[in-house]
């Protein structure tokens, strides 16, 4: 696919949509599974109580670290894409 | 050995650690008091920021918190975990290569304004301040208890400790002495937990003990806490929350405050480039998830495990006689945090929730009223003890619990008197300061800060975690909007950021200090600080969230009706996206 944006301009793109992906995801968990979204999955038993219960103490925080790692190591292969990294 | 002996031991020989690796690698010039020279590498830099990052509200109030509000108070699990996130993404890359020493820096800079500086510098020291009074809280709860004293003679010890200690540290020293307190206090965390989790459920891990099988009464953990509170006039401990918009946004409040505070965003102007920037935030998250996954274990099984010392054969049954309480709760009434009043005059203590719904419950079983009361602060430090744990593990409690404190308290510390020797008197008041007279400046301050934040953390507004909660709060609706508009859009113009920071700050404040009294003066509040009473439900901790949409609001609009940065501003904006030609973090000019 071509682009006639300049390159720093297709690596800021890229970014964003990047972090707006991850942060999608960041809401997901938290704020969804965790809390708005805990009624919904309250038949889901886990380990004496539901799956919402679990995300709020435990599985959000897991996908929090996943998260940045994926964010790290994509945004490194942007860098040497782009050839805008150090 | 006594158990104060022991004590002293653990809490002396963690000291003498950290004051040797303090006076080995000692500050000598101004930039490695600030940043220790810019070439930490991530995983190091990730344990420090970790060290820096998990305070007195962590480590000694948090697990207490969540004990008391079961699953309500997951917020603080998630939001002190879920700004990671953010800033990995949205502020520290950008920071690191834009190349400064401290968030006014970068403001005054972006916004070509040292008036935007000089409101960057009032909103650090307010959000600073206040999470100080939240250490300061947390402290005094470990050494009343360590060395047997009343609370706030422990408030007053802390206080010398941590001003001797930051005062002669700086980063450099503060760095590497950090790593060994995360070593400690990680350490310290996790031993009693692992303990516990085997005599509760047989289960070494405490992040799966807390959903796996009670052993004694062959029920889920959970399920039997539920049973035990349910008995006692509690509310479930995985009960769920009406109030879903007021933990949406108290979640969120800590989740950008943890974006927008000075000496975490200060951590990562130490990397050697930009992509260990975002290296970095992924490490200290997995540092701090250590914790943070192991505290809501240690917050269930204490609360059952103090419950069912209380009433060792169940609600039904006689509780524990006064007389044979353990030595626990006799030692922690010494601080007067557990005390203990027989209102029906059985000598047996009865401790429950008096509830009016409650109330017919009680009365059948000859009950006048609760008549325990434990101070949430102290119940990862009695957690020991309640468990009948050796000497020693109780000995390294008290040393983790105030490696937590004095860790944070000296990198606020650092970072407050960088904000006012270097951003304000330095740039703003006093150019020609020499570098003597600005290490002069930083100690002075430092010293002020902690004696303010001392006399307040006398009477805190909440416990530990709360009162550090109302920093988040601070920052998150003055700091981390102003950074996120200085990177994400090349609008943003100095009027837009500064109305909108002081926007942001002003509201925040006004709404807290409403319900919580005029700068945290006991009983100068216009309003009782009680649910019926918050605006929509929005609780003073979770207003951070409000503040912060207020300061994005007012910023955009202002920003709009007034004339586009200069072009040369503009310029920055877009080279900060890039991580190219960042060079080391060494652009301050002596």
């Amino acid at each position: 696919m071509s682009d006639d944006r300049s390159p720093a301009a297709q690596y800021w793109s890229a970014n964003l949509r990047l972090i707006l992906g991850c942060l999608i995801v960041w809401a997901f968990v938290s704020y969804g599974c965790a809390i708005l979204f805990r009624p919904l999955l309250a038949g889901i038993q886990f380990g004496g109580t539901d799956l919402g219960f679990w995300f709020a103490q435990q599985g959000s925080i897991l996908s929090f670290i996943g998260l940045i790692f994926f964010y790290a190591w994509r945004m490194n292969k942007l860098d040497k894409k782009f050839d805008l990294g150090e | 050995m006594s158990q104060f002996a022991i004590n002293l031991i653990f809490v002396g020989g963690s000291f003498a650690l950290y004051i040797g690796i303090a006076i080995w690698a000692r500050a000598s010039s101004t930039k490695e008091f600030y940043v220790a020279g810019g070439g930490i590498n991530p995983i190091t830099n990730g344990m420090a920021t970790a060290a820096d990052w998990m305070s007195a509200a962590s480590f000694i109030s948090m697990a207490g918190l969540i004990a008391a509000g079961g699953y309500a108070n997951s917020t603080f699990l998630m939001g002190w975990t879920g700004g990671y996130v953010l800033l990995a993404m949205l502020l520290a890359p950008y920071l690191r290569k834009f190349g400064k020493f401290t968030v006014p820096d970068f403001i005054g800079d972006r916004f070509y304004s040292s008036k935007a500086r000089l409101v960057a510098v009032v909103c650090l020291i307010v959000a600073s301040v206040t999470y100080v009074i939240g250490q300061m809280t947390g402290a005094g709860v470990a050494f009343s208890r360590f060395l047997e004293v009343s609370s706030t003679a422990g408030i007053w010890i802390a206080a010398v400790i941590v001003f001797f200690y930051a005062v002669f540290g700086g980063m450099k020293g503060i760095t590497y002495t950090q790593v060994a307190q995360y070593v400690v206090l990680i350490i310290a965390y996790t031993i009693p937990a692992i303990f516990i989790s085997l005599q509760l459920t047989g289960n070494p891990i405490p992040m799966f003990g807390l959903f796996s099988e009670h052993t004694d009464s062959g029920m889920p953990l959970l399920a039997k806490l539920d049973e035990v509170v349910r008995e006692l006039g509690f509310r479930d401990y995985t009960a769920d929350v009406s109030n879903k918009l007021n933990m949406v946004l108290f979640t969120l409040s800590l989740m950008i405050g943890t974006a927008g505070l000075p000496h975490v965003i200060i951590r990562f102007f130490t990397v050697p480039k930009v992509a260990d920037a975002r290296w970095s935030a992924g490490w200290a998250l997995v540092f701090i998830a250590l914790l943070y996954l192991t505290a809501p274990a240690v917050a269930s099984m204490a609360r059952l495990n103090l419950l069912t010392t209380v009433f060792p054969d169940g609600a039904e049954a006689p509780a524990l006689a006064y007389e044979d309480r353990p030595q626990w709760i006799r030692s922690w009434e010494e601080t007067g945090l557990v005390s203990f009043n027989d209102q029906n005059n059985d000598g047996r203590i009865q401790f429950y929730n008096a509830v009016p719904e409650f109330q017919a419950t009680a009365e059948a079983r000859g009950w006048a009223g609760n008549e325990l009361t434990v101070n949430n602060d102290i119940l990862v430090l009695a957690n020991p003890e309640i468990a009948n744990l050796p000497g020693w593990v109780i000995g390294l409690i008290a040393a983790g619990g105030i490696a937590a404190a004095l860790s944070t308290a000296a990198g606020l510390l650092l970072a407050i008197s960088s904000a006012i020797s270097h951003d304000l008197i330095k740039k703003t008041l006093k150019p020609d300061i020499s570098e003597k007279g600005e290490m002069l400046a930083a100690r002075i301050s430092m010293g002020g800060a902690i004696l303010l934040a001392t006399y307040l953390g006398l009477n805190p507004p909440g416990f530990a975690a709360q009162t550090v909660a109302l920093a988040f709060g601070i920052a998150a609706a003055s700091i981390f909007p102003a950074i996120m508009m200085g990177i994400f859009s090349t609008r943003m113009n100095d009027k837009g950021a500064i109305a909108g920071m002081l926007a942001g700050l002003l509201s925040t404040l006004l709404y807290i200090f409403t319900y919580l009294g005029w700068f945290f003066i006991p009983d100068t509040n216009m309003l009782a600080n009680t649910a019926d009473n918050w605006i929509f439900g929005i609780s003073p901790l979770s207003f951070g969230a409000v503040g912060a949409m207020i300061n994005f609001g007012v910023a955009f609009l202002v920003s709009n009706a007034t004339e586009a940065p200069p072009k040369e501003i503009q310029e920055l904006v877009e080279s900060v996206r890039y991580p190219k030609g960042a060079g080391a973090a060494s652009h301050l000019s002596h």
